[in-house]
């Protein structure tokens, strides 16, 4: 007899992680955005992605949140904005 | 063939006949000249296997661990340290349902250090899931190899087995030896055909995180499967002894038991030791018996049952403690019991042996000697030096 112990493991694709965001997410404005790529260095998730100045967004249906790229952001472009409704 | 062989020689070479295709172990006394053996051969190019050496029991469990579940059949050995550092390991491979065959040379455990039998270590991890079986002399021990790769990669099985040969006892000692040949082997135990395994083009995950709503029932399929086995072993023993001509039956044997009025009931060398004193006190007439338990996970109750309803006395003999409680295969041998109108008398509980001490004919004649007596004993030492214990250390 055996019990539930093997798993299909999903891959990222079917596991949208983005719902553990709470509270802010953040907001590219790309107007002075001068792709330095420092966002996409330190995003944790890797979901920021841009080619070339003011091109730069990120994946919402991975992005936790954490606020590093508005951090990092030299030019201010990234700011955090309240969460509107659940995706 | 018969062959003049130590016990760990004959036991690497029965491996060698069941091929694995990973061996991971760590060297301890006593189990060490069977996992030396086998890097022999493997070094010699006599065994195709990978031998991976590593730096502790811990990694030679995770080793076997991860190789079992890619999906090779596998071998690893031990001894009571040695076991107990694998514990986590020991219990895991067991949940995560893993075929894999180890040897325990059975050792007494720390502190003080004592490198010789008894079987503390094995005993301590009988909760473990694994099945555990213990061998009388090195022919059992080599045979109940074959019998447990045969039974952890049956597909309703996917258990891991515990093989326990009393350390040095067995390990060390020296007999004369059926080798099965390679032909034998192939015939009672196929190719290892996993159930499931770890395979990148066909991604699974095992043993994943399982919260309230899963845990209980991986537990219950584990002693639900130990159960079914109490079926199955005697199933593969009588095809063992149709391709090796040797009978077992795989849980117990009873030793002129039938009209016994005294009976013994022991696991691991003892018993070889035992039967000895059994025949000269039947030659002078006393109407005694053993009871070989060799399958102590699953621990066969219902055959224990049938076996001693009707014997009027009966002493159980531990060479493991669980301190501050009943010695344990006594307490299980009275569970068998509780609340049935059939059954002994009386049942005795005697400890014997720990830390190899010599269990003479003259120890367990003694045994014999206190069933006739009007108490009956529970956890009585044999043996034991009460001049040691008046040290004082104030």
């Amino acid at each position: 007899m055996f019990g539930p112990l093997i798993s299909k493991p999903g891959s990222s694709r079917s596991n949208k992680t983005g719902s553990w965001r709470i509270e802010t997410k953040p907001k590219f404005l790309q107007k002075n955005c001068i792709a330095c790529n420092m966002c996409v260095l330190v995003c944790p998730e890797a979901c920021i992605h841009g080619e070339g100045k003011n091109t730069y967004t990120c994946d919402y249906n991975f992005c936790k949140g954490c606020g590093n790229c508005a951090e990092i952001c030299p030019k201010a472009d990234i700011v955090m904005v309240k969460e509107e409704s659940r995706e | 063939m018969k062959e003049f062989l130590e016990g760990s020689l004959a036991v690497a070479k029965v491996i060698q006949l069941c091929k694995p295709g990973v061996v991971s172990a760590y060297p301890i006394t006593p189990q060490t000249h069977i996992v030396e053996e086998l890097a022999q051969m493997v070094a010699d190019g006599h065994l195709n296997s990978q031998f991976v050496n590593v730096e502790s029991e811990h990694s030679a469990a995770s080793v076997v661990l991860g190789a079992s579940a890619a999906g090779v059949r596998v071998y690893t050995a031990t001894s009571s340290q040695g076991l107990f550092y694998m514990a986590e390991v020991v219990f895991n491979i067991a949940g995560l349902r893993l075929p894999v065959v180890m040897t325990v040379a059975c050792r007494a455990i720390s502190a003080p250090i004592n490198i010789w039998n008894d079987q503390q270590d094995a005993v301590s991890l009988r909760d473990s899931g694994w099945v555990q079986f213990h061998a009388e002399d090195i022919q059992e021990a080599i045979d109940l190899h074959l019998i447990a790769y045969r039974l952890a990669e049956d597909k309703s099985m996917m258990l891991p087995v515990m093989v326990c040969m009393d350390g040095f006892i067995l390990t060390h000692g020296i007999e004369s030896i059926d080798v099965p040949t390679q032909e034998q082997v192939n015939k009672f135990l196929p190719d290892y055909q996993p159930l499931y395994k770890l395979d990148p083009a066909n991604p699974l995950t095992m043993g994943p995180l399982v919260d309230p709503e899963y845990y209980m029932e991986t537990r219950y399929a584990i002693d639900q499967t130990h159960k079914e086995a109490l079926d199955l072993i005697p199933k593969i023993t009588a095809e063992f002894s149709k391709v090796f001509g040797r009978n077992y039956n795989g849980l117990i044997e009873e030793y002129l038991t039938k009209d016994a009025e005294r009976v013994i009931v022991a696991m691991g060398s003892v018993c070889g030791t035992a039967k000895e004193v059994v025949d000269e006190l039947r030659a002078k007439g006393k109407k005694v018996g053993l009871l070989k338990i060799t399958s102590y996970r699953p621990f066969p109750a219902q055959k224990i049952y049938e076996a001693l309803k009707a014997v009027p006395k009966v002493a159980v003999i531990d060479r493991a403690l669980s301190l501050g409680s009943y010695a344990p295969l006594a307490a299980e041998v009275k569970a068998v019991f509780f609340g049935k109108t059939k059954k002994p008398g009386r049942i005795s509980s005697f400890v014997v042996g720990l830390g190899g001490r010599d269990i003479t004919k003259d120890s367990i004649k003694e045994i014999f000697r206190l069933l006739t007596t009007k108490e009956s004993a529970c956890c009585e030492y044999i043996d034991l030096k009460p001049e040691l214990l008046k040290e004082n250390y104030e």
